[in-house]
């Protein structure tokens, strides 16, 4: 990897100026790599700030998905033929860079998927149905996607355990103590948000896997929102699975990873059959493939692969550290900014969180909010974030939430305020 | 899309959303039925009183953007005092103005319902405006719960 010295986006490295941590990232420079930014939306320029439920890709990514397209399209890990084997290398190329941006020990030990929700119920399914009896527990917490309940309660009806659901604060922090308390001899998994979509809170993942293995517990971390946005070291963390989407990384839709320590994942049985996962089958008796592939049943995402690969390649020319850094000046100008407008009340404020500036008006309902920001260009999510639990949470149906990216500026956030002062007019 | 906002949010249609009209539940309903948008989470509960194929009461409860709690609104002074098949065929040439951009319209039958024609230029908020409306035909029809999907 070049050092950050002239990489595109970073400006030079004189360290005098950066007290706000905005001049950390040049976005202006930022912006020029994603084509899709450059337009107008209803006679006003673009301003995404949806990036919690999915980010824009840049050039780099769309040119490695064409290109694989253009030039190398085979499947992998069978032909012979030149095709198949470059095929092959640039899919296992993405696996290799995915481990090295999560620091993972080992390649095989991450799994391709088409997302966190696939990674999610590859771990229930497979994990839980060989290890899990009646009567067992798994804990979650209440901010979590309805990714990471669901699988759960599937499980719970099947089998019969129990979920239990750790509570958070009005901040939006989760209360460790109860933590603490729901661990138990019954308690075979904690799967918990690393970041919240809906909150935005950054749960303390170390803290929560050391309570957990000291009862010999393992921790699954849905990863998704953090992955994007701030280093993540699967050792530095010390959980033992853990799952991210590739399109919330800027990369494309329909993949994603999971990882697990070889040890655990070596002793699960397959989630899905077919070709790839094998290693022979007669009609008697399958021969299950080494990891990862006994976890990749079937011809893979291959071109989803290799543009993962080019969008992890993309972020590491930036760095991890600037982006996080960069994110955070935004979201504390956000924060002061939306904190400042009467009747604007902020949903979300952990001392440790992301780029999510969710928030709830009592004088219009969010989907009549998303509607004038749209037509203002402004694009956001509106409604419960597939978190209907953290919504009941604060007695409202759904929030506005504006999520950042590091190609968002400080005037995207003034073009959010000043579409608010328009919703403030219409609705009074 | 790039229609006027104020076509949408008409000040007569705000003013339904402040102060909903028929915003009450009914003591002994002949017919009633919950309507849910499952996409945004948007709820109504409609209560009506029919006899003698004519609709005598009409009250709604819920929660929801400007766009649904108005259409709702609007709903309760349409139907009220209507005959059932009045409120079937305003059903029918609402949901004509809502989904079919040149469609010729009964503006007599509509009445004050064309304030929401608006909605048609935004796609993703015809859902809202039609809520109210499944939910009558669920009522009418003797099913106790709509959605838009």
């Amino acid at each position: 990897m070049t050092t950050a010295i002239n990489t595109p986006g970073v400006p030079g490295r004189d360290g005098s100026s950066q007290a706000h941590g905005l001049d950390v990232v040049d976005p202006h420079r930022i912006r020029q790599d994603f084509p899709i930014l450059h337009q107008e939306v209803n006679g006003k320029p673009l301003v995404y700030l949806d990036n919690a439920a999915t980010t824009q890709k840049p050039r780099a990514v769309i040119d490695a998905i064409s290109n694989y397209y253009l030039h190398n399209n085979a499947n992998v890990h069978r032909g012979v033929h030149t095709l198949s084997q470059r095929a092959t290398d640039d899919y296992e190329a993405g696996r290799e860079a995915l481990r090295r941006f999560i620091n993972a020990p080992d390649a095989n030990e991450v799994i391709y998927v088409r997302g966190t929700t696939e990674g999610l119920n590859l771990v229930a399914s497979s994990y839980g149905r060989k290890y899990f009896k009646a009567g067992d527990e798994v804990i979650i917490t209440g901010m979590e996607h309805h990714s990471n309940i669901v699988p759960w309660q599937i499980l719970g009806k099947e089998i019969g355990i129990r979920l239990r659901v750790v509570p958070f604060n009005d901040d939006g922090e989760l209360l460790m103590d109860e933590y603490e308390a729901m661990l138990n001899d019954r308690t075979r998994m904690v799967s918990v948000v690393h970041q919240s979509n809906a909150l935005g809170t950054v749960n303390p993942i170390p803290e929560m896997v050391e309570l957990a293995h000291a009862r010999g517990v393992p921790v699954m971390v849905d990863a998704a929102q953090s992955v994007p946005h701030m280093p993540v070291d699967v050792q530095a963390l010390g959980a033992d699975f853990l799952t991210f989407s590739g399109h919330k990384m800027y990369g494309p839709t329909g993949i994603g990873a999971l990882w697990g320590r070889a040890e655990l994942l070596d002793d699960m049985p397959p989630y899905q059959s077919g070709g790839e996962m094998i290693r022979s089958v007669t009609f008697e008796e399958t021969i299950y493939n080494t990891l990862p592939h006994k976890f990749e049943a079937g011809t893979p995402d291959i071109a989803g692969a290799i543009g993962l690969g080019a969008a992890v390649e993309y972020l590491e020319s930036i760095g991890m550290e600037r982006i996080a850094a960069y994110e955070q000046a935004l979201l504390r100008y956000g924060t002061e900014k939306l904190g400042d407008i009467e009747g604007v009340r902020l949903i979300g404020t952990a001392e440790e969180k992301g780029g999510v500036l969710s928030f709830y008006m009592e004088a219009a309902h969010p989907h009549d909010i998303g509607t004038i920001l749209d037509s203002e260009g402004i694009a956001v999510r509106t409604g419960h974030h597939c978190a209907q639990p953290v919504m009941a949470r604060y007695g409202i149906p759904a929030t506005v939430r504006a999520s950042l990216a590091f190609y968002n500026t400080t005037d995207d956030i003034d073009a959010l305020v000043k579409a608010i002062d328009r919703v403030i007019e219409v609705f009074g | 899309m790039a229609s006027d906002l104020s076509d949408l949010y008409q000040e007569i249609l705000l003013e339904h959303n402040r102060r909903p009209r028929n915003f009450r539940t009914l003591d002994n309903p002949t017919h009633q039925a919950d309507g849910f948008n499952p996409l945004c989470g948007d709820q109504i509960s409609l209560q009506l009183k029919v006899g003698d194929a004519k609709v005598h009461d009409v009250g709604f409860q819920g929660h929801g953007c400007a766009i649904s709690r108005a259409s709702a609104s609007l709903l309760t002074q349409a139907v009220k005092g209507a005959t059932s098949d009045e409120a079937m065929a305003m059903f029918d040439e609402f949901h004509k103005m809502l989904t079919e951009p040149d469609a010729e319209l009964d503006i007599d039958l509509l009445g004050d319902l064309e304030m929401l024609a608006g909605v048609i230029a935004y796609p993703t908020r015809i859902k809202c405006a039609i809520l109210a409306w499944h939910t009558l035909k669920a009522a009418m029809d003797g099913e106790n719960v709509a959605t838009t999907e």
